[in-house]
């Protein structure tokens, strides 16, 4: 090849890569390495200007009650929603990916949620919750049964936030599986009949196995939600009651917006970005191996 | 005895699958029924009560949605074409160009995918401000223009798009951004519509990041003001709240009702590595 | 050294995105003025009129009233406006953020500003006590405006319907017991009565040990009295009117949908701030009466709401302007009218003795049970680094309430956070 052309060959890609890689360094990898930079140092107000101070932040953090809470109420919520939604939306992929009646408005009304800003479902969600004139508490009246305070309780609010995010996100994870389905030779359903082999025994045999790299896809989605998504507590609980479903991202906002003291938000976030990192690595190490057979 | 099982179970799928989709769907509903009706039935459910819409007019009198919907609206667009002109340049220098250093850069690249500006809202916030953009629209869209999930998509339409059809237009004395718009633009079609209807979504509804951003009218989206709103010191009205949530999803839901199959088919597409 | 190299980029990439910085080179006084409402309410367009009202009088003076939401939205868009530069030169915030505004130096005490003997008898002008949030250090740093206190909303009917005098609301809370003993219903549907526990624990927590005779803080702002007997005994209390006497849901009660509760009739009588009063006044079905929260040892409540305050960034001609503004808006007319429209208090004896507000009083006594309650009055909790101090006793209100941790526990770990957030300033 022509040397003014290779020369050139480099020049045009970091041009037009020019855009987006400032972009991306100003947004996400500069704040990444700040963030770390910033866990060093203490709060500075104008009277106490901020100095470096090494490790405290992380020791504040280490013996800090609500942390390993908030961390903790992170995990039950990932455990809560993730397992669940998932299921649910390989169950609603594969009733709606045959032909049965009103196929296109189930659907939409599986998806519907998916469109529907966060902080919005909060707002419905909330009458549903409230004791004594909400909607529940109404509901189990009829049948005659004590209400509850689904959101004042630490047992029952995060709980109820699951519920709540498994309806928003059972059906955006559906659509994924429904394109994974509409992917799958049809000879192989045909054969399976042929040989006689229940449903069931299709499924899990056949189809869940080469859904595989869906629901891992769909895993990493939703593991990322699950740190990511924390609108609905600005509505629906602001972490109470006593931080019982108080999540990481809402105590950094905390911290950050509420008590100045970005120092401390910024060791959280390493936190949070180290789970992420660790996430990262044993998506590309463990899991890529495993999806790249097909 | 076969065929007749076959026939139950299917029986019963389908009833599984509208029984799941009518509890779904009730959330929605009811968000409806309470804002077309007086704050009393929103409590005590009575089927002939008599609609009214002074809920909207009460919540549009107490703040300006409107406004809010031009911002994001605003937003929205801005945020949109933006993407689109730089995920498309960056995704074309990995998709045809192998400079040096396009590995690296690319992993680099693909690190927003995992983490993504909100996490970031601490130190974002005050880049932000010493860039003076705190409080605009555009600073809210800023991080989020640079999308890797843009740049990996089309990066990997524009790899599967035949070589020679550039070699033509090359020869037929095209530059480089030539060949960019007459031949890879064009033929990234569903790609593009895929993105821009999950960015678009996505964007309507982001709420965390506007919020630590914006301070005022002028710039607050649609979510933020539902936030403000849903919360206030006092106390909050159900059916006043629900119609302004309704609102506040109105737009995004219309279009959602008329161009399903778009918005389905797109999210399928983007799902698909 | 990356906060330098940050600055040295934004600033070259602020020059080449922007060019040249227009400058507003105007004669007229421009003030921007952070405001704790949320946009759009019934509460903007009174605001709205009294600026109005202020630009008619002073047209040398503009001034942009900016709706922030609430008082914690408020405070965190005024900082960060002042951070970054946009302009801001007065604001109504929590009274209880007086600490943190002072150690963030973003706010310059009114003693500072005010010269004639005229305005130093203006400070001396409101009700003492709702100074107390305002001053320390034996400085004035907040003029309150926008005040609340706790009071006790009840429901005549529900009372009648229970054998209950409706004139004569509980005055003690072995009283409240046995009202609510008596208001509240087997099967669910009506309870005695309801205290919010989120949102603003602390504030209702504060009313609750000024019963027992006991305040929170000191005035320096370094030292709470969170596991002191009687703070562990009020709340006990509290806890007990759920689980030990059944005339409160157990767990926390929502702050935001107990208005709501109230005029449903799903309680019988609710706590709740003053600024409520004119819209259950103008909701409610049913015949309601307002009264002072009840005593133990002596009757109490904290006061609540936002003052007034300077930001040090500010010129002498915008302090000047800033100054004519804040007295504007609490003028006794002003404040009268103020006090009218919603809820609020009026701030001085003075605003309760014009005309207006002495006729609407008349005609609806319950605007003056604020007014008389000040009389049992303490400030609001507020220390430095109150936002965290805050955060740990909401918490342990909120854990005692939902029966995780046994009041006396969960205030001496309280107590122990707070000790250690504020050892430094003592």
């Amino acid at each position: 090849m022509h040397p003014a052309y290779n020369l050139m060959r480099h020049v045009y890609g970091w041009l037009l890569l020019t855009p987006a890689a400032i972009l991306l360094i100003a947004f996400t990898h500069y704040p990444t390495v700040a963030t770390f930079y910033e866990s060093l140092f203490s709060k500075g107000t104008a009277i106490r200007p901020s100095r470096f101070v090494g490790s405290a932040n992380y020791q504040a953090m280490i013996e800090d009650p609500i942390f390993w809470k908030v961390l903790v109420n992170n995990l039950w919520f990932a455990a809560g929603t993730i397992p669940v939604s998932v299921a649910l939306a390989i169950t609603m992929a594969m009733l709606v990916n045959r032909s049965l009646p009103g196929r296109s408005f189930l659907r939409m009304a599986y998806f519907t949620p998916t469109i529907l800003p966060m902080i919005a479902v909060a707002n419905i969600w909330l009458f549903f919750y409230s004791p004594d004139i909400g909607l529940i508490d109404q509901i189990l009246g009829w049948f005659g049964l004590p209400g509850h305070n689904w959101l004042g309780d630490p047992a029952t609010v995060l709980p109820a936030i699951i519920v709540m995010t498994i309806w928003k996100e059972a059906g955006f994870f559906m659509i994924f599986y429904l394109a994974a389905l509409q992917n799958l030779p049809p000879e192989l359903e045909e054969a399976a009949k042929l040989e006689g082999a229940s449903r069931w025994y299709y499924f899990r045999r056949v189809v869940f196995p080469l859904l595989m790299p869906t629901t891992l896809f769909v895993l990493v989605n939703a593991i990322l939600n699950s740190f990511k998504l924390v609108d609905h507590l600005f509505v629906l609980t602001k972490g109470g009651p006593d931080n019982a479903s108080n999540l990481l991202l809402y105590y950094i906002y905390e911290n950050a917006f509420s008590y100045f003291d970005t120092n401390y938000a910024a060791t959280l976030t390493v936190v949070l970005l180290t789970m992420l990192a660790i996430m990262a690595l044993a998506q590309f190490f463990f899991l890529d191996r495993r999806i790249h057979y097909r | 005895m076969q065929r007749q099982y076959r026939a139950v179970s299917t029986a019963f799928e389908t009833f599984a699958a509208w029984f799941i989709a009518i509890l779904w769907i009730s959330p929605l509903l009811y968000a409806f029924w309470a804002a077309f009706h007086a704050n009393e039935y929103a409590i005590h459910f009575e089927l002939l009560a008599p609609l009214t819409l002074d809920n909207f007019r009460e919540a549009l009198s107490q703040a300006p949605f409107l406004r809010y919907g031009f911002n994001t609206f605003v937003l929205v667009t801005m945020l949109l074409t933006s993407q689109l002109v730089i995920c498309t340049l960056a995704a074309y220098a990995f998709a045809r160009y192998d400079f040096v250093g396009s590995n690296i850069a690319f992993a680099l690249v693909l690190v927003q995918l995992m983490i993504t500006p909100e996490i970031l809202i601490v130190e974002n916030y005050s880049t932000l401000a010493e860039l003076g953009l705190v409080d605009t629209i555009t600073g809210i869209g800023l991080p989020y223009m640079a999308s890797a999930f843009g740049i990996f998509l089309l990066r990997q339409t524009f790899k599967s798009t035949p070589k020679e059809l550039e070699d033509a237009a090359r020869l037929e004395g095209c530059g480089t951004l030539g060949i960019l718009w007459r031949v890879y633009v064009p033929l990234a079609r569903p790609t593009y519509l895929a993105y821009g209807l999950v960015s678009i979504s996505h964007h309507w509804n982001n709420f965390l990041w506007p919020l630590v951003v914006t301070n005022s009218v002028e710039t607050r989206p649609l979510t933020v003001g539902l936030g403000i709103f849903g919360a206030p010191e006092s106390g909050v009205d159900w059916s006043i709240v629900s119609a302004a949530t309704l609102l506040s999803v109105a737009p995004l839901l219309v279009a959602f009702l008329l161009f399903q199959r778009q918005f389905i088919q797109s999210f399928m597409h983007s799902g698909i590595k | 050294m990356l906060t330098l190299i940050r600055k040295t980029l934004t600033r070259v990439a602020m020059a080449a995105c922007i060019g040249t910085v227009p400058v507003a080179a105007q004669a007229d006084t421009e003030l921007t003025m952070y405001y704790p409402i949320a946009v759009g309410g019934p509460l903007t367009q009174v605001v709205d009129g009294i600026v109005a009202d202020f630009m008619k009088e002073n047209p040398d003076i503009k001034v942009n009233a900016i709706y922030a939401g609430n008082y914690n939205d408020a405070r965190i868009k005024a900082l960060a406006a002042l951070r970054s530069g946009e302009p801001a030169q007065l604001s109504v915030m929590f009274s209880i953020d007086i600490y943190e505004l002072i150690e963030q130096d973003a706010i310059v005490a009114f003693d500072d500003i005010v010269t004639s003997p005229e305005d130093k008898a203006w400070l001396d002008s409101f009700y003492p006590t709702l100074m107390e949030n305002g001053r320390t250090g034996g400085k004035t740093w907040g003029i309150p405006f926008q005040r609340s206190t706790i009071v006790m909303y009840y429901n005549k009917d529900a009372f009648r319907a229970a054998g209950l005098d409706p004139e004569k609301a509980p005055a003690t809370w072995d009283e409240l017991v046995v009202a609510g003993k008596k208001l509240t219903k087997a099967d669910g549907s009506q309870w005695g009565v309801m205290i919010p526990s989120t949102g603003y624990p602390y504030w209702m927590f504060g009313a609750l040990t000024m019963q027992n005779d006991q305040v929170l803080m000191n005035s320096a702002g370094d030292t709470t009295y969170f596991d002191a007997p009687s703070t562990i005994s009020a709340l006990e209390f509290w806890k007990d009117l759920g689980t030990e006497y059944k005339v409160m849901p157990e767990g926390t009660i929502e702050w935001g949908t107990l208005r709501q509760n109230f005029l449903e009739g799903k309680t019988a009588i609710m706590w709740h701030s003053t600024g409520n009063l004119t819209t259950v006044k103008q909701n409610a079905k049913f015949d309601f009466g307002v009264a002072m929260l009840p005593a133990n040892k002596r009757r109490g409540t904290p006061t609540g709401g936002g003052n007034f305050y300077i930001f040090k960034k500010t010129s002498p001609e915008e302090r000047v302007a800033a100054m004519k503004l804040i007295k504007f808006m609490t003028s006794p007319e002003r404040s009268a009218e103020w006090s009218m429209k919603t809820g609020y208090m009026g701030v001085s004896p003075a605003a309760y003795n014009t005309r207006k507000l002495q006729d609407y009083v008349k005609d609806f006594p319950y605007a003056a049970v604020a007014r008389d309650q000040l009389e049992f009055a303490t400030a609001e909790l507020s220390t430095y680094q109150t936002g965290r101090v805050r955060k740990a006793l909401d918490d342990a209100i909120q854990a005692a309430l939902a029966g995780t941790k046994t009041p006396a526990a969960a205030l001496r770990e309280a107590q122990t956070t707070a000790d250690r957030l504020l050892k430094a300033y003592r």
